[in-house]
């Protein structure tokens, strides 16, 4: 069966980063040598051009924090070129009026701003940094050049009581669109879970201040909003399914499945500057290993509801997280012999206090030995 | 909706690979079938709905395209896809 088209290329430009967000999907060991390497400005327009030849549409331009490649504007123009849809997300930092000129001129077409909390004092805590104010002033920036902007949040339990805060200074701010990502439970937000675990209390409040700003703003605003899995009783098609829709490229030029894939242990991971993108897409062990449904254990391979293509057995690295076994039903599924794990991770929420995202081995912590008994982290 | 125009940041263009006409939004993109192109190539914030219809009625010898220019205009600008250049 020959393998889908992918829609879109996650291009991970650098791990730097002036942030250090306690629920960073990078992985936790970004400060290892394997990753120092970043691709060289000419490697990443080859690989526009090849992902454009496969049918990738959309790009996103992210890291880390991609405003620190000195190539940007070049990438965007080479985006431009390859003529594929160019998304920035930054964390807006870096993001000032003359730069942001230069990237529109270049032909970059749409910007993200992340917003760790509408609270000024709450959002340079949470991003260990103080970058609110370079926030909203970027944000700024980027609706007087007339980018469309999509301001994004990351929800998690410290934060989520401000979402009637953050929906109106998104209107403020004249953004397209608000980005409410529940943090998802991989790379650094595992080793933060108990301080980032929401209740349902503040699910359920979450949700009715978004069905509220809908009534009264209309379509001006668009909000994405989905319940986190872990308040789920069937699993998402995590990636749009593993293989079918999009691809992660590491700064070193890895190519991944999705940005947690690295925590699959036996995955082998081919890189850009040793083949052509497309035997990686279509061939390489990596990409292979779960597509489709050929793959399945039961219950997924005699799904009684019928989602084996609907939601692909959902989220690999959750399965592997929880269960231990990465070929695993997501233990969301109600019909996973484990989704109790799940049912018990929601009742997890301890501690307030954050473990910050750093290239270095965080103090009194082993961040390593976090990540290497991580499929027993409950 | 009067002068309708593409929303801030959408993007009309035929993939090759797919062979397909798309409208390519931010992180996503919307289907377009052979119709659907003709109207929102049209729609520049300086036509009315009305000059469009014209547009195309004279470019199909005549045939009375109102109610389906119309209503793609509506669903358009329901998903916030067309806005209006007017305001």
């Amino acid at each position: 069966m020959a393998a889908p088209k992918p829609f879109t290329l996650i291009a991970e430009l650098s791990y730097q980063c002036p942030l250090h967000c306690p629920y960073c999907s990078n992985p936790v060991d970004i400060g290892h040598p394997k990753y120092r390497g970043e691709l060289e400005t000419e490697d990443w327009i080859r690989v526009f051009g090849e992902a454009r030849g496969l049918g990738v549409l959309q790009l996103a331009l992210t890291g880390g924090e991609p405003m620190l490649r000195r190539d940007l504007v070049q990438l965007c123009a080479a985006a431009r070129d390859a003529d594929l849809y160019s998304s920035l997300i930054t964390a807006g930092t870096l993001f000032t009026r003359e730069r942001a000129e230069a990237l529109k001129a270049a032909g970059l077409d749409h910007v993200q701003i992340s917003i760790q909390s509408p609270d000024r004092e709450e959002n340079d805590r949470i991003g260990g940094n103080r970058s609110f104010e370079k926030k909203i002033a970027a944000a700024r920036a980027a609706r007087e050049l007339d980018f469309p902007l999509t301001i994004n949040c990351v929800l998690h339990r410290q934060n989520l009581d401000r979402i009637e805060e953050l929906l109106d200074l998104t209107l403020e701010l004249g953004a397209q669109r608000l980005e409410l990502a529940n943090t998802q439970y991989y790379g650094w937000a595992v080793v933060n879970q108990e301080a980032l675990m929401p209740t349902w209390q503040q699910l359920r409040r979450g949700e009715e201040a978004v069905k509220r700003f809908r009534e009264r703003v209309g379509n001006k605003v668009d909000v994405l909003w989905v319940l986190p899995d872990f308040y789920e009783d069937l699993p998402k098609p995590c990636m749009g399914g593993w293989g079918r829709t999009a691809m992660v490229l590491a700064p070193n030029g890895d190519v991944l499945p999705c940005q947690a894939a690295s925590t699959i242990p036996g995955l082998e991971f081919a890189n850009v500057l040793e083949h052509p993108l497309e035997w990686i897409w279509n061939e390489s062990d990596a990409f292979a290993r779960f597509r489709g449904t050929g793959w399945m254990q039961e219950p997924c391979r005699s799904c009684p509801l019928g989602r084996q293509e609907v939601d692909w057995g959902g989220c690999r690295c959750q399965a592997l997280r929880l269960t231990g076994d990465a070929a695993a039903t997501d233990p969301v599924c109600r019909l996973s012999p484990n989704h109790e794990l799940v049912v018990s991770a929601r009742e997890s929420a301890q501690t307030e206090e954050f473990l910050y995202r750093t290239t270095k081995r965080p103090h009194g912590s082993d961040v390593g030995g976090a990540r290497a008994s991580s499929a027993n982290y409950f | 909706m009067t002068r309708p125009r593409l929303a801030t940041g959408a993007r009309l263009r035929y993939d090759e690979v797919r062979e397909e006409h798309l409208l390519l939004v931010p992180e996503g993109a919307v289907r377009l079938n052979p119709t659907a192109v003709q109207v929102l190539e049209l729609c520049d914030g300086e036509r009315s709905v009305e000059e469009i219809v014209g547009v195309l009625s004279t470019r199909y010898d005549g045939a009375d395209v109102g109610e389906d220019v119309r209503g793609l205009v509506e669903a358009m600008a329901q998903k916030g896809l067309l806005v209006d250049g007017s305001a």
